[in-house]
């Protein structure tokens, strides 16, 4: 007489386990109906779990997967689906880590700068999700007295992101998601991005090196006058009017303050 | 569990302040209900449609998950929605039919949209989705026994303890059955909803995939199925593929129009209940607004069929 069968509950071990390894036999338990078998009604679990998660890949990196084709995308996704799945239900979060999986992928490497435009697509998700702040007003700068501007410290606003990249990451992503009329790009001219999003619409705007360490340098909360200087030592030329008001009408902040100390 | 019976379509739950604010002058001339009516699966996609066309659905239900980001753009266009429809909130990643405790902080994102948007209906799966920390993004299928059915009515409970809401629980699209596995799929739905007082979402596209792909009758199904807790339906499209002996197995896509048993079926559970709130799901391949709301308004036709004669009263399910 054969055992009866294991009264325990459902092991989601084994059943999880094989969703992404195709190489495992189905779990213990499943069947199909009066017995029959059930590798390709399990199966369609796989298939429903690893499609799903390579969709949703496709749906966050568009400009890797048209840089890259369909064929080559969705098995580079494959495998980073198998080697990381994600860890939140939000797969709204999912793929902050598919850039460095891109950068070590060795089929990729014919493309280097794949990697830095999926880290430019994975901020644009995140700053289109991000919490909602009015973009600071430029006259509250304008407020702030002369002889402190210097110390002024500003507040990022919770979409702002600035991704560098020793290529031309702007123009090749703005081109690869129909931002922009496609044209020769020479490899070697290094750009970044910023990401914001004024009148909640996610904006990208190019930055130059020198314009990237500005603004990033104030997002991390040091002063006018020290971001100013971090710019100045990148590039002796950078203009640095035009690029506080640059990163003002794109909404990169939140909130400015005058410094407690006068500014130094 | 008395806390949370809030019959089904009602106004919020009495005790609780509508939060000031954003919908305060909408509620006042909206009911939060979500009427006996057709409703659809909202999409940004068809947002403009929808707005010039009101009246064409009488609710619109989202998935929880696409709003729980922290802000932006989603939530406009949710706060634009919500002003000219009643709202039924659908999760579909909070994994009740595992085994571990349920992600609190999952939780608490679900019970901040219900402060926020006051929908009428809130509802989740009878699946897993979640092992570990593991986000598998399936609706996962579990047999149904004792210690299954502890795991879920503790989780039911907890759900409903956390939103102050009582939700309803949606029967699953299965491809798989589980050889340990005690009780039919209607006892174990019964036995919830005897235990925590939650309601059900009656999924008839569902019922038909899982009847024919395990061969039952999906009639037989809907006979032993606890219809006076019905507090919403689903319909949908499948698509066809083979099982390991080549026999017809059906996949739960949303990619189609509602087939034609399914049709059939819907007609027949409304002649025994009454109106129901029903949702037509389409969530790939999107059609052009004009087709979903005409599939929308196949299914208001067969409420209307249903509806006893005036005065029109809302179906209730009894708490």
């Amino acid at each position: 007489m054969p055992p009866l069968p294991d009264p325990a509950p459902i092991d989601t071990d084994a059943f999880s386990a094989g969703l992404l390894d195709p190489e495992r036999a189905a779990p213990p338990h499943v069947t199909g109906p009066n017995g029959k078998g059930a590798v390709k009604r399990y199966n369609v679990y796989r298939n429903n779990v690893t499609v799903s998660l390579i969709d949703a890949l496709a749906d966050i990196f568009p400009a890797v997967l048209k840089l890259t084709g369909e064929n080559f995308f969705r098995a580079m996704a494959r495998e980073h689906v198998r080697a990381h799945p994600p860890r939140s239900p939000l797969l709204f979060r999912y793929g902050r880590d598919f850039a460095d999986f891109i950068a070590a992928f060795e089929p990729a490497r014919p493309l280097p700068y794949l990697a830095d435009v999926a880290r430019a697509e994975r901020a644009w998700l995140t700053a289109y999700h991000a919490a909602d702040a009015a973009p600071l007003d430029p006259a509250e700068l304008a407020a702030i007295p002369a002889d402190q501007i210097a110390g002024a410290r500003f507040a990022a606003h919770p979409a702002f992101a600035v991704i560098t990249s020793p290529f031309p990451v702007f123009r090749i992503f703005s081109m690869n998601r129909d931002l922009m009329d496609l044209a020769p790009v020479k490899m070697d001219q290094a750009e970044a991005i910023l990401v914001t999003r004024p009148a909640d619409i996610v904006t990208v705007s190019h930055l130059t090196p020198a314009g990237a360490r500005f603004a990033d340098a104030l997002a991390q909360g040091l002063t006018l006058g020290e971001a100013a200087g971090l710019a100045l030592e990148t590039d002796p030329a950078f203009d640095l009017n035009g690029a506080l008001t640059a990163l003002l009408s794109a909404g990169a902040f939140a909130a400015v303050a005058a410094s407690d100390d006068g500014g130094d | 569990m008395t806390s949370f019976l809030t019959p089904v379509g009602s106004a919020p739950a009495a005790g609780k302040t509508a939060s000031p604010g954003r919908f305060a002058a909408a509620t006042s001339i909206l009911e939060d209900a979500v009427p006996a009516g057709a409703g659809v699966g909202f999409k940004p996609d068809h947002l403009s449609a929808i707005l010039d066309d009101p009246g064409s659905v009488g609710f619109l239900e989202v998935h929880a998950e696409n709003y729980m980001g922290d802000g932006g753009p989603p939530h406009r266009t949710l706060e634009r929605v919500r002003l000219d429809f009643p709202l039924s909130l659908h999760g579909v990643c909070m994994s009740i039919g595992g085994p571990k405790p349920l992600d609190e902080d999952h939780l608490a994102r679900f019970a901040a949209l219900c402060e926020r948007y006051e929908p009428g209906l809130i509802s989740e799966h009878l699946a897993w989705s979640t092992h570990e920390d593991m986000f598998l993004n399936d609706l996962l299928p579990l047999p149904y026994a004792a210690e299954t059915l502890d795991h879920v009515c503790d989780h039911v409970d907890r759900m409903q303890e956390v939103t102050g809401r009582r939700m309803l629980l949606e029967n699953p699209a299965t491809y798989v059955l589980f050889d340990n596995s005690t009780m039919s799929e209607t006892d174990f739905l019964a036995a919830i909803v005897a235990r925590t007082g939650c309601g059900l979402l009656l999924d008839i596209n569902n019922v038909f995939v899982s009847a024919t792909n395990h061969g039952y009758s999906a009639r037989d199904y809907l006979k032993a199925f606890p219809l006076a807790h019905v507090g919403e339906i689903h319909l949908a499209g499948h698509t066809e593929q083979e099982d390991d002996e080549g026999a017809l197995l059906l996949i739960d896509s949303h990619n189609r129009p509602v087939a034609d048993p399914v049709w059939t079926l819907y007609d027949e559970v409304i002649a025994r209940t009454g109106p129901i709130p029903t949702l037509v799901e389409w969530d790939s391949d999107l059609p052009d607004w004009p087709v979903l709301r005409a599939e929308a308004e196949s299914a208001n036709a067969i409420l209307r069929r249903h509806a006893p004669s005036a005065p029109k009263v809302r179906h209730a399910t009894p708490a």
